[in-house]
Parts: C-alpha cells; structure tokens; sequence
C-alpha cells in the first residue's frame, strides 16, 4: 500500500515552530482586518500597501524582534521604524495584536486627538520609534539607530519596511551606501515589494529593476522571498539575524491589497480612499471575518 | 538703566582688553575648537560629517576623538536623518556642513529631528555673503529663514569668537534641536572674557537713545563701526547683539522700542524671512514702530571678497548708518 503523505503531513502532530507559524497567520489575519476597519472609520486612509505587508509586520512583532509592551524605553530593545509611514493602520493593528495599544483605540485612525495619525508620530505612540511619512527618511534615521546602538555596545538590532516606490528617493541610495560602508550588519531592510505605487505600476512611473543587483552593488547581504510565506520570513529574519560585517535586505515580493480580492494588484487601492460600508464589509468577508466580527469591528467605535 | 555692560564697544579700546577689535578666529575654527574642548566633558556628544570636517572647524573633534567622529560622505540628507536616529539611542548628534547644504535637508530636520523633537544640534559655517569667493551658489542667504519656519527649531548666530565657544557649550546643555551658524571668514574680537552667552537673550552692548540696530553673525562688528559713524554725527544708537533669532528676545526689543523708537536690523541673510523679520513679527505684536532692513535685498550672491561683497549688497557699516538715519527720520514726533 503506497504511503499518503499528504495525510501523514496533516496528522503529524504539530511542532512549536509550525504552532507559532500558525499563531502569526491569525495575527496578519486581524492586521488586515482592522486596517480596513479603521480606514472605513477614517473615511480615508491607504489600504493597499498596508494590507500586502501585514505578514511582515505580523512576523516581526510576534516572532522576530525583542521589544515588548512593557518596556517600549528598554535601551536594549530592537527597534521597528516603518519607513513607509502611509502603512501606518497596519502598524496601529500589529500593535493592537501585540499589546502596544488597545485595539479599540486604534480604530479612532486619522481622527481628531487621537495619537493615531495618518502617519506614525513618536510623540504620539512612543512605540513606533520615530516620526514617519516622508519617504527615505526612516531608512535613514534607522541607520542612524543602528550606528548609535554600535557605538554603545548595544547588540539589539534594527528593521526598517519600505515601499518599492520609496526607494525612488534618493536618500534611500545615500543610506544603503553608508549602512554598507558603516558595516551594520545590525540593521535589516525590509522592502515590500508590491509592484505598485501611488500612481500606477513601478515600471510605468520609474522601474527599479534589477533591484536585488542594485542591493548586491551596494554590498548588502540579499535575500529575496514571498513576502506572504510566514514560514521563509522567518527563516529569513534568522539568516539576517547571523550576517555579519554587512547589512541585510530582504527583497519581500508581496501583492498589494493581499486578502482582499478586489484590492489585490490594483493601483487605484494605494489611497487615501475611502471605503464605504458594503466594500469594507466585502473586504471582511474576503478576509475570513463572519457576522459578529464584522458588527464589532465596523460599529465598535 | 537695564542694559548689560558694554564691554565690547570695538572702537573703545581704552576700556577693552587689547585683542578686541583685532581679527580673530573665524567663528568654523572657535567652533571647532570649543567642540573638541567640550567633548570630554560632554561623552555622548557624536559629530556627523559630509566630507569638509576641514571647511567647518570639526577637524579639530576628528583630531582629539577621532571615534566620534561619523562619516556621511557627501549626503547632507542621510546625515540629518539618521541623526534623529542617533539621538533616538541617547546619544547627542551635531550635524555639521555648510549652510546651503543644510538648506538641502530641511526636511529632514523638519521631520526627523525637530517634529520628532530629538535633542540634535545643526553647526553650519559658511553662511551668507561671509562665504565670499565660492560665489552665489554657495552663499546661504535663506537659512535662518527655513530654519525659523520650522515648530521647535532653536536658531543661533553667534557674533564672535568667544561668543562662538560660549554658545557651543550652551547648545550641547540645551534639551532639543539647534540650528546655529559658523562663519568662514575671520571673525572680529568683540567679547572678552567676561562675556556670557544665553540662548533666548538679546544683549545691549553699546547704548544709546536715537535708535536700536539689532545685529546678528558678522553683522554685529559693523554694527558698532555704524554705532560709531552715528555718533560723529550726534546720533547715539543702541546696538543689540541678538545671537538667537529664535526664540527672540521680546521683552528686550520692546523695551529698546519704548526707550528708542526706530529699529535697523542688519543680517547677512535676505531681507525676508531671516532676523528682520523676526524682529519686526515681535515688535508688530508689542509696540510697532519704525524699521529699516540692512541685508541682502532678495537677491543671490556672487563671487568676491567678504568686504567687497559687503559694500556691493548693502551691508558695511555706512548702510547701516544710513539706515538709521533713515528710520529716526521716520519717527513719530
């Protein structure tokens, strides 16, 4: 009789890593879903790109860094800058997931007093690390964590996500040349590779291709992945996590809008849009959510 | 009377130590010096450099605390950044290069060091027409415009060499971010020992009743050379040394306002945007009353000697004279 090993891989039981795999799947689940929630509060807000990094952000909060809720001033901490501000509601929500802030809270996005801005302000929510918004700029202010970390003997490390279209600036190229030059092998470049930008695709408004030879130009340790495999992120934060003498980018090809289906792959959803209430509730359904969940997160203001 | 003593009257020698009045040290070289003097003193103090550490006087920190000193390479916009970043770990960042090349990362300050309010400080030299031969293109005539412009941004110009060390060690002990002008050119000694330096505080080092000039940077020497002028001609003329344009010194203006009434300003810097209106924006708010604008006339430079570029654009100590004779004419009797 020929083994099925397809049922032998179902029933085995299930090892810590697979659990943990599992746990961020549901963390992105609700990254997602509270990113359309409270972009629907907003009534304005850029769903596309937050949505296609919530697995990176789910596998750096739940997995990767060492930075926990009650010691956000830790000066030992890793450190998370998300250079692409305008993806700050799946910030909010991963922050939310992980005990950063209170989930309800972070669905008052864009509104008046509340410290969630459109964009990440540190004054607001100390945990975001910095100010963000304009682009290249948290990249750079990332090095610079980086740098002083080294300078005082700190071995935490430092991740900062951009956009593809972010890396059109040309601070980024300043700061991928001085990482590399500063051998901060302590810092890790994560780009959300989505193909698209504000306006159109990458390759209509200013190709970045070949960008994983343009990284290896500049002397950085490259991994390019599936940006929605929870599994090779992982394994890929490990193998960053050993590079030594040179930073490390990982090149995380993604789908913008990942999740929700008339989202995915469409320019006209980089934002600041507005959703109604039956595409919000659209998007929930796409993203698993059912009756009770959808009432709280779209009426729980 | 509530004046501060003058100590720095260039043309009062008698009263002054002997090396007030003479050439000194540019204010890049007192800068650099105080720097590296402090920096012991000041162990998380970080200097960021865009490859002309000679151009701003931090060859001296790169010679005393050679690992201290960090390497940007010709990025001015990386270099302010990813101080915010610097500071965000403790440590005290000076971003130092020239004053246009600050202008190139405005944004950056904005954003990353002053709206996320980091305790980092901006040495630029080079500014203004002091620059000289380099020509328009190198001349900042518009930085302490953009810098004022920016929530939270501290903006400093210090008049001389002992002023220059005195402010290094005031911007290093103030908790946020600084914008603060060097010089390139040699700098005349006003100031002797005794000289104090507070940030926010307008100094009177020359008083008089007929008009106040309010200077800042290499304005301030030719300020006193037109106090001087004045008085050949019976005029006494208040001279404020006015090293922070912002926060200004408001209560200071006005009472120069109520005591004399007319202001010139004088500023290596374009007319708008700069220390004239900073002056003007406070007096407007307290006791308006007349002002005449010495700087540059909303126009870029051009190559020449410091002096020469002076007398083109208006700026030596006869304008100002002219100025004040101008505005005391304008006067309310």
């Amino acid at each position: 009789m020929a083994l099925n090993l397809r049922s032998i891989a179902e029933e085995a039981p299930r090892t810590t890593a697979q659990a943990l795999e599992a746990q961020l799947a549901v963390a992105a689940a609700f990254v997602r879903k509270h990113t359309i929630a409270s972009i629907y509060h907003a009534g304005s807000g850029h769903p596309g790109g937050a949505l296609s990094c919530a697995d990176l952000l789910a596998c750096l909060f739940g997995a990767e860094l060492n930075f926990w809720p009650n010691a956000i001033l830790d000066p030992h901490r890793d450190r998370f800058v998300l250079s692409k501000g305008h993806a700050a509601p799946a910030l909010y929500a991963v922050g939310a997931q992980y005990g950063f802030c209170d989930p309800k809270a972070a669905l008052r996005l864009r509104k008046l007093g509340s410290p969630f801005q459109g964009h990440p302000h540190v004054l607001d929510l100390p945990w975001v690390e910095t100010s963000t918004g304009s682009l290249g700029q948290g990249f750079s202010v990332a090095l610079g964590m980086a740098m002083g970390l080294k300078l005082q003997k700190s071995s935490a490390r430092v991740y900062t996500l951009l956009g593809d279209g972010e890396l059109q600036e040309g601070e980024v190229w300043e700061a991928a040349m001085c990482a590399a030059h500063h051998c901060l092998d302590n810092l890790c470049v994560i780009i959300d590779y989505n193909k698209l930008q504000s306006d159109n695709r990458n390759s209509a408004i200013m190709r970045l291709e070949p960008l994983a030879a343009k990284w290896r130009a500049f002397d950085w340790g490259i991994a390019e992945i599936d940006g929605h495999d929870i599994h090779e992120i992982l394994a890929t934060f490990r193998r960053a996590g050993v590079t030594k003498h040179r930073p490390s980018v990982i090149i995380a090809h993604t789908i913008k809008g990942k999740g929700v289906k008339y989202m995915e792959d469409v320019p006209q959803w980089h934002g600041s849009v507005k959703l109604t209430r039956e595409q919000a509730e659209d998007a929930l359904r796409s993203l698993g959510a059912k009756g009770a969940e959808i009432e709280e997160l779209l009426d729980g203001l | 009377m509530a004046f501060d003593r003058p100590t720095a009257s260039l043309l009062e020698g008698k009263e002054a130590p002997a090396l007030i009045g003479t050439s000194g040290d540019s204010l890049r070289e007192a800068f650099g010096k105080a720097l590296s003097g402090l920096a012991d003193e000041f162990p998380t103090v970080v200097v960021l450099d865009a490859d002309i550490a000679g151009g701003t006087g931090v060859h001296h920190f790169r010679k005393s605390h050679p690992g201290r000193l960090l390497q940007f390479g010709i990025a001015e916009q990386n270099m302010m950044a990813a101080a915010g970043g610097l500071a965000a770990t403790g440590l005290i960042p000076v971003v130092t290069t020239f004053a246009v090349f600050c202008l190139r990362a405005v944004e950056q300050a904005r954003l990353s060091l002053a709206y996320a309010r980091r305790n980092a400080k901006i040495v630029a030299s080079h500014p203004g027409l002091d620059v000289g031969p380099d020509g328009g293109s190198a001349q900042a005539l518009e930085d302490l415009a953009a810098f004022r412009a920016i929530p939270g941004m501290t903006v400093i110009s210090p008049a001389d060499p002992t002023e220059m060390a005195l402010a290094t060690r005031a911007i290093l002990e103030f908790d946020g971010p600084v914008y603060m002008r060097t010089g390139r050119s040699p700098a005349k000694r006003l100031f002797g020992d005794d000289h104090s330096f507070e940030i926010g505080k307008g100094r009177i080092i020359r008083d008089g009743g007929d008009v106040t000039i309010v200077a800042c940077g290499v304005e301030v020497a030719r300020a006193l050379e037109a106090a001087e002028l004045l008085a050949a001609e019976g005029i006494a003329a208040r001279v404020v040394n006015m090293a922070t344009i912002k926060p200004i010194d408001a209560d200071l203006l006005r009472r120069c306002a109520e005591q004399t009434g007319a202001f010139v300003t004088a500023e290596d810097h374009n007319i708008f945007g700069g220390l004239g209106s900073a002056v003007a924006e406070s007096l407007a708010g307290s006791l308006p009353c007349p002002i005449e604008f010495v700087g540059v006339k909303d126009v870029f430079g051009a190559s020449g000697e410091p002096d020469e570029l002076a007398e083109l654009f208006g700026l030596t100590a006869p304008h100002i004279a002219q100025a004040a004779k101008a505005v005391i004419a304008r006067k309310k009797v």
